[in-house]
């Protein structure tokens, strides 16, 4: 994602207004998108949680940090907010671990590699609320997987977590992962595959076994790689919606809400604006967290060195 | 002759060692990744044989058996009468929903953010690169930020549309964006748009600048030079874009509830609400139907591509 700057000839030509025209009119919906939408937009709803607002349009009224304390103080926004890190921390350490294991062993020669390959990622072209409802009904309990391992003859087997506030959120979790840990397998391949041959003829000299020229040698060296897949991996975390809709509808009762949920919901159905405005405007804060230090490691570097 | 065997068992045979094809390492990696793709295959599997059994037959038992008595009625009934709430007319409504919704976006996203990869690759202009900047940046903006400004854009420029189309005709119809079709197809328009601008721009930057330059001697000019020389050249990403957005828009269940009504409502919202509809006695097998219904068009586009998918996804990703 890296800014390159090979340019064409465009890039010589003198700047006058009228210069280039057909070029700058047809980025017009690109300047739209980018300034309208995505800067204008996100100020908008920025400007108007410090309103009071519950249905627009409505007289605005200041009322400074207001949204946010009763943010803070509801129940269902501190759940989702529990669960989110729950889930985003599980599901970045499990989709990093199972992606970079695929890859190593997909990388070994092996027969068969695209089949596998394949079958590995073909969750990741499923829509969220396909493997939702997919998952939904093999954890169903009283049909489903913990109905088979009873009949088999465990008699006292329990795996229930739709239905179980405590651990609902790991349910879910389940189906994340089944879903999105193919993508960071090939993710990881790629920079697997990018890494010079005389890396392991020489530690093959060396006699260094092969899992540890792995933790030691190529995890540093992969270091960029990792970095991307973190960043597509939490901006994803912090987007899960269709999934949580579709398996659990943030049952039972509230105990499977996140926040990405729990803002369409104050905006659409609860008619709480100025809520969703607050919750949505922590949202991008969170995402600013991550993005941020990538940002200026990606970016940063380039324009002083 | 005699000299080069004798040199040969001095030395020991030459190059790698060769490998056992049942070495322990071998067995442990088959084994992992046959145990790996069970688990990434028993969803899939699931789910079909869920939908081919009836009802009595789920009920009795066991998800993972194969159904004894193969049925198709749980699909057709999955397509054309199951329920959510008091309407039941199937999945079908909203497949047709979807198609008319995918058709057009894909195709304007696509034309669009190729103009643009293309403008930026070639044409530069003062500040284009920090509006692209700007564009790639917005794609790590939640969506939930964006939109609630977007409804009021959509219902405010289709009153504008309708006020305008007043003047000509007083009696013209209220054109609406919000809650119709062209809303959505704007909105999947707007939010395909950073990663296929990336992917055209990086594509566009690669092609010989000479090819450019040589069109540009020859008198072509921006349309000119995009119609007869890039867009012939560039079928290959145009096929990645469409994989792209076509899996991309089909899966899309956000922008679906919001931005339209129950009647044009596209497959995956349709889907939920039949599934989750609290309405009735369950039926599991017309669910599974239902479900397998919707991934089946990501699903076709997927295996039918292969790598272009991986070349898809992975744009975004790797560095351009």
């Amino acid at each position: 994602m890296a800014v390159t700057d090979t340019g064409g000839a465009g890039a010589k030509r003198p700047s006058r207004l009228f210069r280039n025209m057909s070029a700058k009119i047809a980025s017009i919906p690109m300047i739209f998108t980018a300034v309208v939408v995505f800067i204008g937009c996100t100020i908008w709803t920025i400007y108007h949680s410090f309103t009071r607002s519950r249905l627009l349009p409505a007289p605005e009224k200041w009322v400074g940090l207001d949204n946010y304390e009763r943010l803070w103080g509801e129940n269902r926004w501190l759940i989702s907010i529990e669960n989110l890190a729950i889930y985003g921390a599980c599901s970045l350490i499990l989709s990093l671990t199972i992606g970079f294991v695929l890859a190593a062993l997909l990388d070994r020669k092996i027969r068969f590699e695209n089949t596998i390959r394949t079958i590995i990622l073909y969750p990741f072209a499923l829509s969220f609320v396909v493997t939702g409802l997919a998952w939904q009904w093999i954890l169903n309990p009283s049909l489903g997987l913990q109905n088979v391992v009873r009949q088999w003859g465990w008699e006292s087997f329990t795996f229930d977590p739709l239905n179980n506030p405590e651990i609902v959120i790991f349910g879910i979790l389940i189906a994340g992962i089944w879903q999105g840990s193919g993508f960071v397998m090939v993710l990881l391949l790629a920079g697997m595959r990018g890494i010079d041959e005389d890396i392991w003829k020489a530690s093959r000299v060396e006699g260094i076994p092969t899992w540890k020229t792995y933790i030691f040698i190529v995890i540093p060296m992969m270091r960029p790689v990792f970095v991307t897949a973190l960043v597509i991996i939490s901006s994803g975390i912090i987007k899960v919606y269709d999934l949580v809709v579709a398996q659990t509808s943030g049952g039972p009762g509230i105990a499977s809400e996140v926040p990405a949920k729990y803002v369409i919901e104050k905006m659409f159905q609860a008619q709480n604006l100025g809520l969703g405005f607050a919750a949505s405007t922590m949202m991008l804060l969170s995402v600013l967290v991550v993005l941020i230090p990538w940002a200026y490691l990606e970016f940063g570097g380039k324009k002083n060195g | 002759m005699a000299d080069a065997t004798v040199n040969a068992a001095m030395t020991g045979p030459r190059g790698p060692k060769p490998k056992k094809a049942f070495s322990s390492t071998n067995i442990i990696i088959y084994g992992t990744l046959l145990v790996v793709c069970m688990y990434y295959l028993l969803p899939l599997y699931v789910m079909i044989v869920t939908s081919l059994k009836g009802m009595p037959e789920v009920r009795l038992g066991n998800i993972f058996a194969p159904p004894v008595e193969v049925t198709f009625e749980p699909w057709v009934k999955a397509w054309s009468e199951a329920c959510t709430g008091i309407n039941c007319e199937g999945l079908s409504r909203g497949f047709s929903n979807s198609v008319w919704i995918l058709i057009p976006s894909v195709i304007i996203s696509i034309a669009i953010a190729s103009v643009n990869g293309y403008a930026l690759a070639n044409w530069r202009f003062k500040g284009s690169e920090v509006f692209f900047t700007i564009l790639i940046f917005g794609a790590f903006i939640p969506y939930q930020v964006m939109i609630y400004p977007i409804v009021i854009l959509l219902r405010e420029s289709g009153d504008g549309i309708t006020w305008f189309l007043r003047i000509f005709n007083e009696d013209a119809s209220a054109f609406r964006l919000m809650g119709s079709l062209s809303g959505l197809v704007i909105v999947h328009t707007i939010f395909g748009m950073p990663i296929l601008t990336l992917l055209f721009r990086n594509y566009f930057t690669s092609v010989p600048e000479e090819l450019f330059k040589a069109a540009r001697v020859d008198g072509a000019g921006f349309w000119g030079i995009y119609f007869r020389i890039m867009l012939p050249m560039s079928l290959p990403i145009f096929v990645v874009a469409m994989i792209l957005q076509v899996t991309g828009i089909w899966n899309d269940f956000l922008f679906g509830v919001i931005y339209t009504k129950p009647e044009t409502y596209p497959m995956t919202v349709q889907l939920n609400n039949i599934v989750n509809s609290v309405q009735g006695v369950k039926e599991y097998n017309v669910n599974m139907a239902a479900t397998l219904l919707t991934g089946l068009v990501p699903l076709v586009i997927y295996f039918a591509s292969g790598k272009l998918f991986v070349r898809g996804i992975a744009a975004g990703a790797v560095k351009g």
